[in-house]
């Protein structure tokens, strides 16, 4: 060790160390190039020519014993966000989609109930990518489950396969609650795609989440799983949490806590 | 050996173009159901996210089901060497090819984006049970379509055997694709069973043998060629056979549920809780579809044809209910995400889902069964598909 110099006292003009930051920075403006790789980009939302970053695992904490009986200021913040009509404004409320939902749960034998949003659980071994025969349903590098509107066929074998019931199939013409950035159409099937219009801003977070906090609940925590420094891998790290149908071990993006 | 004279039907007769306009004005509904369908949304449909596939697919799937059956006959002559099938099996052929068309057409005109079946064709995900069955279909196609080539040309005949036996492997897989459609979803409790592949298999056995012989003794009734009782005697006694099997089948898949304790509630809904689907199960495709044909069948009512012919249109309306109870009652039942709790949402989660068919989707799916008609109609009309008799001497000869 006493060979090594302090960093300060190196001549600051050293052949040998410009080589070395020289390649360092070619180094890292490949790997800047190379799509997906440079974390930092990600909190400040992505360029569009890059690609989604294995790297990052969006995912959700959703704390049940937090989430208020009768509160749907998630659902109603995620259907404004994502221009899909209320169910309870349907004409048609059982073909109505529905993206994100409340779930009043209740033991039978103890009355216990929990209240719990339930959406796409964004697994990380979708069975409803699986099972599309065109590719439509795919599993972005980031963890976020989306459905290509060019591709889907309609064909429904991705909502026969959802363990969660997560999907909807746009049954109607839309009206004009559309939103530029969140492209929807009849026939094709649709769910919670983490916001992925805001999370590509650089949001860092979702309608949903926004909601719930604003409200002052704090019932749910949106962020980078794969981040041992995130809100919310902190958060998990402590809390007690569940995967909803753990049998199935399909590793899901959102983990409850008091289920 | 002794040959067999084939011969197109003459089908001048005012009979045949009644049938042929009756066929070509169900198609017309069909066609109809469809744009109305296409334009409005699956939201004219009783079809919603709960029960997302509906009517039109329980006549597609019963109908590609009936398809790889209705080869049976043929791969009996060629592959397993029975020459009293011999004469019988152009007509199997295409029987197949026709219902195996009216299937597929149902299928994707029930398409979300049916406009968008180019995608379909040019997008694939290998994962995906239904991208095999996409290959599986066409492959059907052009096996038995140079399978009947053979059959009817004389420079090819040859070939017969292995064309035969090439399709009638390839039915064998197409139809465990077709139940394994439902065989690999983990999502439901009465899917995510390779049980599904072989009863399939099975049940396209009798449902394709039933429609063949109601097709074959329609055929020589209202053309008045002789159709002896030495081939209907033979195919009857096969179909007891396969309704056997297919009971067997049902048998051993709800035995198999009902020891695991996580199924009894959805064993209890489609056995005794389930309403209009509990029965159509012991109704329609217990009674029905099974017990009434094999009593029919097996017993001196057999030996007349009417009787035959009772048999397999109980076989054919029991299979269609029991595709009912396959793909709708088994989305009817909630999904159970939390095991042990009762859930409520605005979703319906749950619920019993309800499911009332549209007009147009009982349209859609009779269209698809005009269209296996018509063009099986027209078939024999321009091709040699028939035998000229099939009387008791004409077919004794052949087995000598």
């Amino acid at each position: 060790m006493s060979e090594l110099k302090p960093m300060s006292e190196q001549a600051p003009n050293s052949p040998e160390r410009r080589r070395f930051i020289n390649a360092a920075t070619a180094t890292a403006a490949g790997l800047a190039i190379a799509p997906g790789v440079m974390l930092y980009e990600v909190a400040h939302g992505r360029p569009e020519e890059q690609a989604a970053s294995s790297a990052v695992r969006w995912g959700m904490l959703v704390d049940a014993t937090k989430c208020a009986t009768g509160c749907d200021d998630c659902v109603s913040a995620c259907s404004t966000e994502n221009g899909w009509t209320p169910v309870a404004e349907s004409a048609h409320p059982k073909q109505a989609p529905q993206w994100i939902r409340k779930l009043e749960l209740q033991d039978p034998l103890t009355q216990m109930e929990t209240n719990l949003p339930m959406m796409c659980q964004h697994c990380a071994e979708p069975p409803c990518v699986d099972v599309c025969p065109t590719g439509a349903s795919f599993k972005r590098a980031d963890g976020i489950v989306l459905v290509n509107r060019h591709t889907c066929i309609g064909c429904r074998y991705c909502m026969m396969a959802c363990p969660y019931k997560a999907r909807s199939l746009v049954h109607e013409s839309l009206n004009d609650t559309q939103k530029p950035d969140v492209p929807r159409g009849i026939g094709c099937v649709e769910s919670c795609t983490f916001c992925v219009q805001k999370i590509d801003r650089g949001d860092g977070t979702t309608a949903c989440v926004e909601a719930c906090t604003a409200a002052g609940h704090n019932a749910l925590v949106f962020g980078d799983m794969n981040d041992p420094e995130s809100e919310i891998s902190k958060r998990l790290r402590e809390l007690p949490t569940k995967q909803v149908r753990a049998d199935l071990n399909l590793n899901l993006g959102v983990r409850y806590h008091g289920i | 050996m002794a040959s067999i004279t084939f011969r197109e039907v003459e089908g001048s007769s005012p009979k045949y173009w009644l049938l042929f306009g009756a066929l070509g004005l169900f198609v017309l509904f069909g066609a109809l159901a469809w744009n109305y369908m296409h334009h409005h949304g699956h939201v004219v449909t009783g079809m919603d996210n709960q029960i997302v596939w509906g009517l039109p697919h329980v006549f597609a799937v019963f109908l590609i089901v009936a398809a790889s059956g209705a080869l049976n006959v043929a791969s009996i002559a060629s592959v397993f060497n029975k020459p009293m099938y011999k004469p019988l099996a152009p007509l199997s052929a295409i029987l197949a090819l026709a219902l195996m068309a009216g299937g597929l057409l149902v299928l994707v005109l029930d398409l979300g984006r049916s406009d968008r079946l180019i995608v379909a064709m040019t997008n694939f995900n290998f994962k995906s049970m239904f991208t095999w069955n996409v290959f599986l279909y066409s492959g059907f196609f052009g096996l038995v379509g140079v399978y009947l080539w053979t059959m009817l040309d004389r420079n090819v005949k040859a070939y017969s055997k292995a064309a035969g036996t090439a399709a009638f492997i390839w039915r064998l897989v197409l139809t465990t694709g077709t139940g394994s459609l439902f065989g690999f979803l983990i999502a439901r409790e009465l899917y995510g069973s390779s049980m599904l592949a072989p009863m399939f298999i099975i049940m396209s056995f009798a449902y394709g043998l039933a429609i063949y012989l109601m097709v074959l003794a329609a055929a020589y009734a209202w053309t008045g060629r002789p159709l002896g009782d030495a081939v209907m005697m033979r195919l009857k006694s096969l179909l007891a056979v396969f309704v056997a099997a297919v009971l067997y089948f049902v048998v051993v898949y709800h035995m198999t549920n009902l020891y695991f304790t996580k199924l009894h509630s959805v064993e209890a809904f489609v056995l005794r809780d389930g309403g209009i689907f509990t029965t159509l199960f012991w109704v329609g495709q217990i009674l029905i579809g099974c017990v009434i044909p094999l009593v029919i069948l097996l017993t001196a009512l057999g030996k007349q044809r009417m009787w035959i012919m009772i048999a397999c249109a109980l076989i054919i309306v029991g299979g269609v209910m029991q595709m009912y109870v396959t793909i709708i009652g088994a989305q009817a039942y909630p999904l159970d995400m939390f095991p042990g709790l009762t859930e409520k949402s605005s979703y319906f989660d749950g619920e019993v889902h309800a499911y009332s068919p549209s007009l147009p989707e009982l349209f859609l799916g009779l269209g698809g069964v005009a269209v296996a008609l018509l063009m099986t109609t027209f078939a024999v009309k321009v091709l040699r598909l028939l035998p000229a008799s099939l009387d008791d001497a004409t077919v004794a000869k052949l087995e000598h």
